[in-house]
């Protein structure tokens, strides 16, 4: 049973849940369709959209050509115009031939126009390392659009949250950019049956403690548990928050912990540089959460280079969990 | 069919449209070229800042593109979208108001002359992007057939545009799905400084229309009647389901790209031969030669238009302006989301 909502719940892959509120908008909203290159009869690149063009057909479920810039544009000017459409990218690379539609238009649509309009799109773009596809298939670009107001974005990390999140996606009048990391799309977890939503801009503490905070996002925040079991039994009591969303960021649940534990990690796979972390910390360096760091705060982010393609160079341009070991030890050391 | 015979070789506009309805285009036209003169006149006077784009000489285009469109039926316009808001029947008041930057404007001052919209009457807004508004018509296009409005999407958008990657990716999209969407290209020789010649592959641009399968057609764009002939039948087309088209308007804006412009890719000779084709002569012709206005009914029209003009530059100046606190208002539906 889910606890919120008093659902059962069953074990899903994270495609599986992402398509299960796909079928459950389709089914409960005649103003949503689907678009994207292959997510019909293919049923998208990663299996995402599946079988559901069987059930909705090529109307609701549309196959668009290979053209990033239009299709997502298209998709703006339907959410514009009364549809609501979620649009998936192949990979989120391929947003980068898109990136007029969606910072130009859709984030600044409403603000140009003085709230004449809303832009209820959703975009889900599989994202992330670790398939083997090197350079230009394997980007974390969500601070791209983290930097962009006018734009939600979120990172499910498990598919329950997967599911919650597109649908609430769904519910926002605004755009909601979904980063979804392919190397999850097989992971299984128990999702709630029916309809539900996991709150925008809301993180979700996924283990509570005592001596520092790891935020992660993304499949990070399965490699910070990880650590953090490790670290449990070396006598360190880590706090993982999973940020779930990049904008807008909750300030409260970060500093909340912060301010409890008094050091900070923070893990996520896009570049290190001008990250996420950055913002993080600058977010804990700005407030009263400041006073209470016990020691310098730690970003653990991918490397500056691209993705390469060897599988073990791949490994190593991303954190990994002996990163995070070595990261929350060092923290930890005038502690214990 | 007793009326075409009684109406002999007139023209296409006269044939189909009320006299009332006509006088009402002539207006129209006059008040685009008013009001841009007005614009311009309080840009010189320091009443409006930024930049803007004026299309005095292609007031024919805007107002015939929208002469069979109802307030249901959208448009997207561009960077030169003054005459595509006003054709569409957007309020002066409100426009001047959002060029002097006023809560009151279309946009409350949020978007100024190149994001003037007016989304109550089907103008989803001009854009600053050269080719932005192209996928989003196309987006309105798909919305009106899954939600069976009837409703159709006059696309506009410059010679320049239709070399952006959009153009073609929205074209090939409509005419895949049959969309009802008009794509109307306004041929005014330039993007900026660089003519169609030094630019375009082909020498008219509705021949891109054979790429992708919909009619395409030429026609001279200050020739207010042949506009409405070759837009009437595309917007007829596609309110049957068979899909969209493009038109091409051959037409020129007297005045430089914008404010910065020093017109050195242009000759004088050139700018004064498309004056003697202004298009609201040649209205104001049409109209008379049919016996639909007379002297007197044009010196009305000259004499409205400049009142209505009037008022909305006093409405406009004295609209207060947006709260500073509330610079960052509109961004998200939920405000609490900022
Ligand atoms: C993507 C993009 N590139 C360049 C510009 C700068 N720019 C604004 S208008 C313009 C010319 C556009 O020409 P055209 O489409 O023919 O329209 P016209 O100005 O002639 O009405 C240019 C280059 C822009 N706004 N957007
Ligand atoms: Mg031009």
């Amino acid at each position: 049973m889910n606890a919120q909502t008093g659902a059962a719940a069953r074990e899903l892959s994270y495609a599986e849940a992402i398509r299960e509120a796909m079928d459950i908008a389709l089914a409960t909203d005649e103003r949503v369709v689907l678009m994207g290159e292959d997510i019909g009869v293919y049923g998208g690149a990663f299996q995402v959209t599946g079988n559901l063009v069987e059930k909705y057909g090529t109307d609701r479920v549309i196959d668009t050509p290979i053209s990033e810039l239009g299709g997502a544009g298209v998709a703006v000017g339907a959410a514009m115009t009364g549809l609501r459409p979620i649009f998936e990218f192949q990979f989120s690379d391929f947003a980068t031939l898109a990136m007029e539609q969606i910072v130009n238009q859709a984030a600044k649509v409403r603000y140009m126009l003085g709230g004449a309009v809303s832009v209820p799109v959703v975009m889900r773009f599989p994202a992330g390392s670790g398939t083997g596809a090197a350079a230009q298939h394997s980007q974390s670009l969500e601070a791209w659009f983290g930097h962009v107001p006018g734009l939600k974005v979120v990172q499910p990390a498990t598919p329950e949250d997967a599911k919650g999140l597109l649908l609430a996606a769904l519910d926002d009048p605004d755009p909601v950019m979904i980063f979804e990391h392919k190397i999850l799309y097989k992971m299984k977890g128990m999702v709630p049956e029916g309809h539900y939503t996991t709150p925008i801009g809301k993180a979700a503490v996924r283990r509570e403690g005592t001596d520092l905070t790891i935020v992660s996002t993304s499949i990070m925040m399965h490699k910070a548990l990880d650590a953090a079991q490790t670290l449990a039994e070396e006598g360190i009591d880590p706090e993982v928050i999973d940020l779930r969303t990049v904008r807008p960021m909750d300030r409260d649940t970060v500093l909340a912990s912060v301010r409890k534990t008094g050091r900070l990690i923070c893990v996520y796979e896009g570049v290190k540089t001008l990250g996420i972390g950055a913002e993080v910390s600058a977010m804990v360096a700005e407030s009263d959460a400041f006073d209470f760091l016990d020691a310098p705060i730690i970003r653990l982010g991918g490397a500056e280079s691209p993705i390469p393609y060897n599988p073990e160079l791949e490994k190593a341009v991303v954190p990994q969990v002996p990163d995070i070991l070595e990261a929350a030890r060092s923290l930890a050391k005038g502690m214990i | 069919m007793p009326d075409q015979e009684a109406s002999g070789n007139s023209p296409y506009a006269v044939r189909t449209y009320e006299p009332a309805r006509l006088i009402e285009a002539l207006r129209k036209m006059h008040l685009i070229r008013r009001f841009e003169e007005g614009a311009e006149d309080s840009y010189m006077r320091g009443l409006i800042h930024g930049t803007m784009h004026l299309s005095i000489g292609q007031e024919a285009s805007a107002v015939a593109a929208c002469m069979s469109l109802t307030d249901d039926d959208k448009i997207t316009s561009t960077h030169r979208g003054h005459g595509h808001c006003i054709a569409k029947g957007a309020d002066l008041g409100r426009m001047f108001a959002e060029f002097f930057g006023k809560e009151t404007g279309y946009c409350r001052g949020r978007g100024g002359s190149m994001h003037i919209a007016d989304v109550d009457k089907g103008n989803l807004g001009a854009n600053g992007i050269v080719g932005g508004g192209i996928p989003i018509a196309v987006g309105a296009a798909l919305s009106a057939k899954r939600l069976g409005t009837g409703a159709v999407t006059v696309c506009f958008f410059g010679d320049g545009a239709n070399n952006e990657g959009a153009f073609h990716e929205a074209l090939n999209m409509a005419a895949v799905w049959t969309l009802p969407v008009i794509f109307v290209c306004e041929n005014n020789k330039y993007g900026m400084s660089t003519s169609t010649e030094r630019s375009t592959a082909v020498k008219n641009i509705a021949e891109r229309a054979g790429a992708y399968s919909m009619p395409g057609e030429t026609v001279d764009g200050n020739d207010f009647s042949a506009v409405c002939q070759a837009i009437d039948a595309a917007v007829k087309r596609a309110r049957d389901g068979k899909g969209p088209s493009l038109i091409e308007n051959l037409t020129y804006r007297w005045r430089g790209h914008s404010k910065s412009d020093r017109n050195r890719y242009r000759t004088k000779e050139e700018i004064s031969d498309w004056q003697a084709k202004d298009p609201i002569v040649r209205m104001s012709r049409m109209l008379k030669d049919h016996g639909i206005i007379d002297d007197a009914g044009l010196a009305k029209i000259e004499r409205d238009v400049a009142q209505t003009i009037e008022e909305a530059i006093a409405f406009a100046a004295g609209s207060p302006s947006p709260k500073i606190d509330e610079a960052t208002r509109y961004v998200y539906t939920d405000e609490a989301a900022a």
